[in-house]
């Protein structure tokens, strides 16, 4: 079944990841959660509730300390836990890289697959809140770049259950990105419990012939209206929604029939996913391009804290609109 | 490896061959990485055998460790076998890493050796975290880390004490106070007597140990180990000890003197020391110490031809083990690179 077709109740983003954790821990008693503050539901209210079905072994609050919570993480899940492990603001993954990067990326690697590595980190990333440069940031194309991790990014509801799921159940080191500004998007949900989305797959969530928007998390929701709005190219809108590995296949399908793309995502726009999109579209569909790529993403600044100074970096729809206007 | 019970005479001369053990290793290491045919760095543990003797032997077999840069002493005291472990310091398939770990990276989690560790500091959250599963799981396993005096002055090894402390998980930190972090004298990285003292703000117990006693470390590390085990959360350990030899092989050393080295290995050899007091006891007969060492020697000669006759590893394996799941990313890069082999290249 397609992004497109899906079907099942409304949810939220916030309501599909907790369903999916909720699903997981009542799953298998391996899986546990903790972060800061996860008792009362964590950042974002994500877990509300979690603690008082399953109880502290299950749901439980860490000290503030990224690192070790990664890295104990790292620890428990190399003897044969599944630990949901909450940093909190994206940000702060610059306080637990070493974990990250050293312990979780590598460990099944160095020690050839003696041991497997079934951690999830969630991460809360984005702009868009007025919370300035170091709760703004999407750093999802820093994690993305480290061989051993897997990195998610899901933008609809219906992604963010079923990659949530796949996620925990993972063998592999998954960082989860929730974007902050998109909690409260819904849309329909599978309602059964072994629905998941594999890592990998990208959603085709709007089909057209005339132009490819590959276009991420909040920026999802804009490029959708400019698909609607423009009545002079059919815009066809995929979510990649897991960021490594990447879905080529379905982003080069899409321009082999559109012939044009447009890549819009949060993250700054030097050495990012942006550039591994396009890299990837011309290295396997250069001759099916009828024009070059654009990219629509934050010009390499931190995000600043007065409103509008946020609106200036912040990508946004008109600019989605002007890179199609390139394009057509 | 098993448990040892060092008020019997038999184990107390198990202890010692371990001891003998790993500095007969090292020195084939020290040897033949001078000659090059070992790759990479090593650091070698010879001087600190009764630290990781003396703790390993207090432990059970599924209680998990995790060792620092220093590794080789630790992964033999926890009973890994000489001859996967020299294999793996060639770069052989053969070895315990097939080759992907090295020195740095020997690791064995059927024995509970989650890791030879050089991130300094960072195999602590690892050890805390084998607790967590402990306490999840309801597991009869501790967990312990060994880290040196350098890795004290990172915060993550503060971090995941204080964590464990506050969850009262079956976790054991030993601290092994070399008195130099690489080529730094522990004045100028610490500005207290005893890093154990620390152990007050964790609300732990902390010891400080002789550690070129082994029987010293091993009654702490029981001790806690029982503490652990009752539920009672971590404890943290100091031994005091010395390296005898430089940060890596190959250091200048120039921050400390040949006559401070002398004096360690003259006057407070961990080996020397245990072999006179077992003699003393009655334990250890004569010539029997100049026995066991013959048969380490043997051992480890083996065990060095093990590793050369081994062969290497496929190059095709480099590609093996990223992922437990298959990664299209990988596949993706190899075949347009061309490596993936057969018709195409």
């Amino acid at each position: 079944m397609s992004a497109l077709d899906a079907t099942g109740e409304q949810l939220s983003v916030r309501e599909a990841i907790r369903t999916a954790l909720r699903e997981e821990l009542a799953r298998d008693d391996t899986v546990f959660l903790m972060g800061q503050d996860e008792e009362d539901g964590g950042s974002f209210e994500v877990t509300a509730g979690l603690y008082e079905e399953f109880g502290r072994d299950r749901v439980r609050d860490t000290p503030i300390s990224e690192t070790a919570q990664i890295g104990s993480g790292v620890g428990a899940a190399a003897t044969g836990l599944r630990p949901v492990v909450n940093v909190s603001y994206s940000d702060f993954i610059a306080i637990c890289f070493e974990p990250l990067m050293n312990q979780a990326a590598k460990m099944q690697y160095m020690f050839a697959g003696a041991t497997e590595m079934p951690l999830t980190v969630r991460a809360i990333e984005g702009a868009g809140f007025n919370a300035a440069a170091q709760h703004s940031s999407t750093v999802h194309t820093l994690v993305s770049h480290l061989p051993g991790i897997k990195a998610v990014a899901p933008a609809t509801p219906r992604g963010s259950k079923g990659l949530m799921k796949t996620a925990v159940r993972s063998n592999d080191p998954v960082v989860f990105f929730e974007h902050k500004n998109i909690y409260e998007r819904t849309g329909p949900v599978p309602e059964d419990e072994d629905f998941t989305v594999p890592i990998g797959e990208a959603a085709v969530l709007r089909e057209g012939a005339d132009v490819t928007v590959v276009a991420t998390q909040q920026l999802v929701g804009e490029a959708l209206s400019v698909a609607e709005d423009r009545t002079d190219a059919d815009v066809e809108v995929i979510d990649p929604q897991s960021l490594s590995p990447l879905d080529t296949d379905t982003i080069a399908e899409s321009v082999r029939k559109t012939g044009r793309l447009v890549v819009a995502d949060e993250s700054p726009l030097s050495y990012g996913l942006h550039a591994e999109v396009a890299t990837r579209v011309v290295e396997n569909e250069f001759y099916s391009l009828d024009v070059p790529i654009q990219r629509v993403g934050v010009p390499d600044t931190p995000i600043p804290f007065s409103p509008p100074l946020e609106d200036e970096v912040l990508p946004t729809a008109e600019e989605i609109d002007l890179a199609v206007d390139r394009l057509v | 490896m098993a448990t040892l019970d060092m008020t019997d005479p038999s184990d107390q001369r198990q202890a010692l061959r371990r001891m003998l053990l790993i500095r007969e290793f090292e020195r084939a290491v020290r040897d033949n990485f001078a000659d090059g045919e070992i790759p990479g760095f090593v650091h070698l543990y010879i001087g600190q055998e009764a630290v990781a003797v003396g703790a390993c032997s207090a432990l059970a077999d599924d209680d998990y460790v995790t060792s620092t840069h220093r590794g080789h002493g630790h992964c033999l005291a926890k009973g890994m076998d000489e001859r996967t472990l020299m294999a793996e310091l060639y770069g052989r398939s053969d070895g315990y890493c097939s080759g992907k770990g090295g020195s740095m990276h020997a690791a064995d989690l059927d024995e509970g050796m989650l890791g030879a560790q050089p991130i300094v500091g960072a195999g602590v959250p690892l050890a805390t975290g084998a607790g967590l599963t402990a306490q999840l799981r309801d597991r009869d396993w501790v967990g312990l880390s060994f880290f040196g005096d350098g890795a004290f002055a990172e915060g993550q090894v503060h971090e995941s004490i204080n964590l464990a402390a506050t969850w009262d998980l079956p976790a054991i930190y030993v601290v092994e106070n070399n008195l130099y972090s690489e080529g730094m004298t522990y004045e100028k990285q610490h500005n207290v007597e005893d890093l154990a003292d620390s152990a007050a703000a964790y609300g732990i117990p902390g010891v400080v140990v002789d550690g070129m006693d082994v029987e010293a470390v091993y009654d702490a590390v029981a001790e806690a180990r029982e503490r652990a085990a009752r539920g009672d959360g971590p404890t943290l350990i100091e031994a005091k000890t010395y390296r005898y030899r430089g940060h890596y092989e190959g250091d200048p050393q120039p921050y400390r003197t040949q006559e401070e080295i002398d004096e360690w290995r003259e006057n407070r050899d961990a080996i020397d020391t245990f072999a006179t007091r077992l003699r003393e006891a009655g334990v250890l007969d004569e010539g029997e110490r100049e026995e066991l060492q013959s048969a380490v020697e043997a051992d480890v000669e083996a065990a060095v031809e093990y590793a050369r006759d081994a062969p290497f590893p496929d190059p095709e394996e480099a590609y093996d083990d990223v992922f437990v799941e298959p990664n299209p990313d990988v596949e993706y890069f190899r075949e347009r690179l061309g490596r993936t082999g057969g018709a195409d290249r």
